[in-house]
């Protein structure tokens, strides 16, 4: 092989190569280690950056307002509206949203609908399900969501397709849970996605400072 | 040996096993492709199969058959050629027998707790035990921690027989690269409540497997298989291998950032992801040029044309699929309005075939050819080798129209979902009841059921091809020389009756 070697110019010889691909893979690898050991620290649920919002988010009005300076719309946390009436804890409000995302996973709802864009594209992306404008207002929103969840066969929201959703048989621990999670997911900063995405109206009544039960 | 007849006992006992794999892995590819069929259906047909298979069961069975044939695919592959490529025999022929079989009533066990359990509470225990919930890696903690086990056995037979027998660069890159796929399928086995880290790691598995280390095995393969197609020499080979790894994980590695877009992950991702993903297609770009060069070179003579079709195909099957297809909605400008569209979709379907369906096809006409005793597998079949020039014809008519349907529905989606309704659900239905998108989905359907029967046609062709062939594959090396085609089937038939 190395007699052969010498035949070659040396930027055409297997040896030269081999380091190549030694050297290159270990670089890339090292700069994406480095960068992963970043990102886990910003994307920490209620980390300082503020990219993934603390469970404790579902107490609060999510909006979705234009940023003139990163160009496009943010999530924003506004005044105590809690969810279903009740402020929890952040430790409550993390065994509520993890329920529900055990419940998403659980009854495989990925191979229909995407999360933040990645799924299946048979049923509309949950990004921002919390904040769709299909509810029609922010005090309607938690009951419709409820008739929807307990039955979608019923209740249909196909929009004329006939893709109704199956039944996914939730009880209620779960299916608090899961609109917790979607709560908690459309607070996630996305950079943008989905673009254009503009909220339904959300002017209902929040809760005063004093009526916080600590 | 006996010609045209199975040759089952004149394998040795590593391809014996190799047999079994792709036998196994060809019953998940029909799976896949029939599941697929179900699917497709209900996108035209939404009440077909409504409350019995639903779509999310079909598409979960549809994806993760083809995942883990493709490994069956890649395992059967390596113990094909691992024998050869060491000059020793396979080291540890009991624990992969005991692999294989563990793996396979696992991956059983798997698939029919997916189609008739389907589901369950929202619990941890749903996730250990029915299904984790979580696209192309569905199977439940305990396939998962079996999968890592059966892994670390091969891994076991694979360096035991290079370590013992003599190591080349394939099998150097071979072995370094299954480290990797191994290591990397512990980064989805864990839960957490952090939906952002959860799909940081997810994508660790999924785009570390097919864009990196699944790129890189099927690199190994063809060269081994350049080699015993062709006789191409292996210096040369093994150069391009080497090029094709440093072009790959340098591209490929921190091209994971594009997926990093918009799942909550920092900023510096667009870039990063943006500008490594766009350099992607150019390895496999040095991947069309090295095979056609290698099949240039050898002026297209082979005694396997089946395998030689398909590893042309492969060629650019990958840099069509996985290159033209991943670079069209790679730039975040552009993915803003394509992530999570039917655009995906399309390049999934034309990547995963070209990439990969194309050389584990190749590699089992290979097989095949070995399983028959080395007969002649080029010129001259009987009825014109019809069939595997259909089901190649049928399989590829009916991939590619797949493809520019989903294509069109994809741009449809983007434009009348994303770019006018803002992505809200009445966007998303409008999307979805527009008639082009319909149609779309119906020439869909008809050119999967097209390549489904193109499928049924590879598997009898694996079944029939070569069976009372009378010429040995070893005729046409004989006449080296840059004959025609049909001067050395000619030849072959005089050596033959000589």
């Amino acid at each position: 092989m190395t007699s052969a070697d010498t035949s070659a110019p040396w930027w055409a010889s297997e040896g030269f190569w081999r380091k190549c691909a030694i050297f290159v893979t270990a670089f890339m690898a090292l700069v994406l280690i480095i960068l992963t050991f970043h990102t886990l620290v910003v994307i920490e649920a209620g980390g300082e950056s503020g990219r993934v919002p603390a469970y404790s988010v579902i107490n609060h009005r999510i909006g979705f307002e234009f940023d003139s300076d990163r160009n496009h719309a943010v999530p924003t946390i506004g005044p105590l509206v809690p969810l279903f009436g009740e402020v929890l804890s952040e430790e409550e409000a993390k065994a509520l949203v993890n329920h529900g995302k055990l419940t998403v996973q659980a009854r495989n709802c990925m191979n229909c609908h995407t999360l933040l864009g990645n799924g299946a594209y048979y049923a509309p992306d949950l990004t921002k399900a919390w904040l769709d404008p299909g509810w029609g207002n922010e005090q309607a929103r938690e009951l419709l969501m409820t008739m929807f969840l307990t039955d979608p066969v019923a209740n249909q929201r196909t929009f004329g397709t006939g893709r109704t959703m199956p039944n996914p048989n939730l009880t209620e621990d779960e299916l608090r849970g899961v609109i917790a999670y979607l709560k908690w997911m459309s607070a996630i900063d996305t950079n943008g996605f989905p673009n254009g995405f503009k909220p339904l109206p959300q002017d209902g009544p929040v809760f005063e400072a004093e009526e916080v039960v600590q | 040996m006996k010609l045209g007849a199975i040759n089952y006992s004149e394998l040795t006992d590593a391809q014996r096993l190799a047999v079994k794999y792709f036998i196994v892995a060809m019953a998940l590819f029909l799976a896949q492709m029939l599941f697929g069929v179900l699917a497709a259906i209900q996108f035209v047909i939404p009440d077909f199969l409504f409350g019995v298979l639903d779509f999310n069961v079909n598409r979960m069975v549809h994806i993760n058959a083809m995942v883990v044939w493709m490994l069956y695919g890649f395992i059967g592959s390596i113990f094909w050629l691992i024998e050869d490529e060491s000059g020793v025999p396979l080291v540890g022929q009991k624990i992969a027998n005991i692999t294989f079989w563990v793996l396979t009533a696992a991956v059983s066990v798997v698939v029919v707790v997916f189609l008739f359990v389907q589901s369950g509470p929202g619990e941890q225990m749903t996730l250990w035990l029915i299904n984790e919930g979580r696209e192309y890696i569905e199977a439940p903690r305990w396939a998962d921690i079996g999968i890592v086990l059966c892994m670390l056995a091969i891994f076991y037979n694979v360096c035991g027989t290079f370590l013992k027998g003599k190591w080349s660069g394939i099998s150097g890159v071979l072995v370094l690269d299954l480290v990797a796929l191994a290591g990397l399928y512990l980064a989805g086995m864990f839960y957490t409540t952090n939906l952002p880290m959860d799909q940081y790691w997810w994508w660790w598995v999924i785009h570390l497997w097919v864009e990196a280390t699944w790129e890189v095995l099927v690199g190994c393969i063809m060269a081994w298989g350049l080699i015993a197609t062709l006789g191409a020499n292996r210096r040369i080979v093994t150069t391009w291998l080497y090029i094709e790894v440093a072009l790959m994980f340098g591209s490929g590695i921190l091209g994971l950032g594009h997926h990093y877009f918009w799942i909550g992950t920092p900023e510096y991702w667009l870039g990063v992801g943006g500008f490594f993903s766009a350099l992607e297609p150019v390895p496999l770009v040095a991947m069309v040029v090295h095979a056609i060069y290698d099949a240039g070179r050898h002026s297209f003579q082979s005694n396997n044309h089946p395998a030689l079709a398909w590893l042309i195909a492969h060629a650019f099957g990958n840099f069509l699929g996985a290159g033209v297809w991943g670079f069209m909605q790679t730039l975040p400008q552009i993915n803003l309005y394509t992530h999570g569209t039917q655009w995906a979709s399309s390049h999934g379907h034309l990547a995963f075939f070209g990439a990969y369906v194309t050389i584990i096809v190749a590699f089992i006409y290979l097989a095949v050819q070995k399983l028959r005793g080395d007969v002649w597998m080029s010129g001259r079949l009987p009825l014109n080798g019809f069939m595997w020039k259909g089901s190649l014809l049928l399989t590829h008519v009916g991939m590619i129209g797949m493809t520019i349907a989903l294509l069109i529905a994809g741009y449809e989606q983007a434009f009348v979902e994303r770019a006018q309704g803002g992505s809200t659900w009445a966007a998303y239905f409008a999307g979805q009841s527009q008639p082009w998108f319909i149609q779309a989905m119906w020439w869909r359907l008809v050119f999967g059921i097209l390549m489904t029967v193109g499928v049924v046609m590879l598997l009898w062709d694996f079944l029939r091809i070569g069976a009372g062939e009378t010429r040995s594959k070893l005729d046409v090396r004989r006449h080296s020389a840059p004959a025609t085609e049909q001067d050395s089937s000619v030849d072959a038939a005089e050596t033959q009756t000589a």
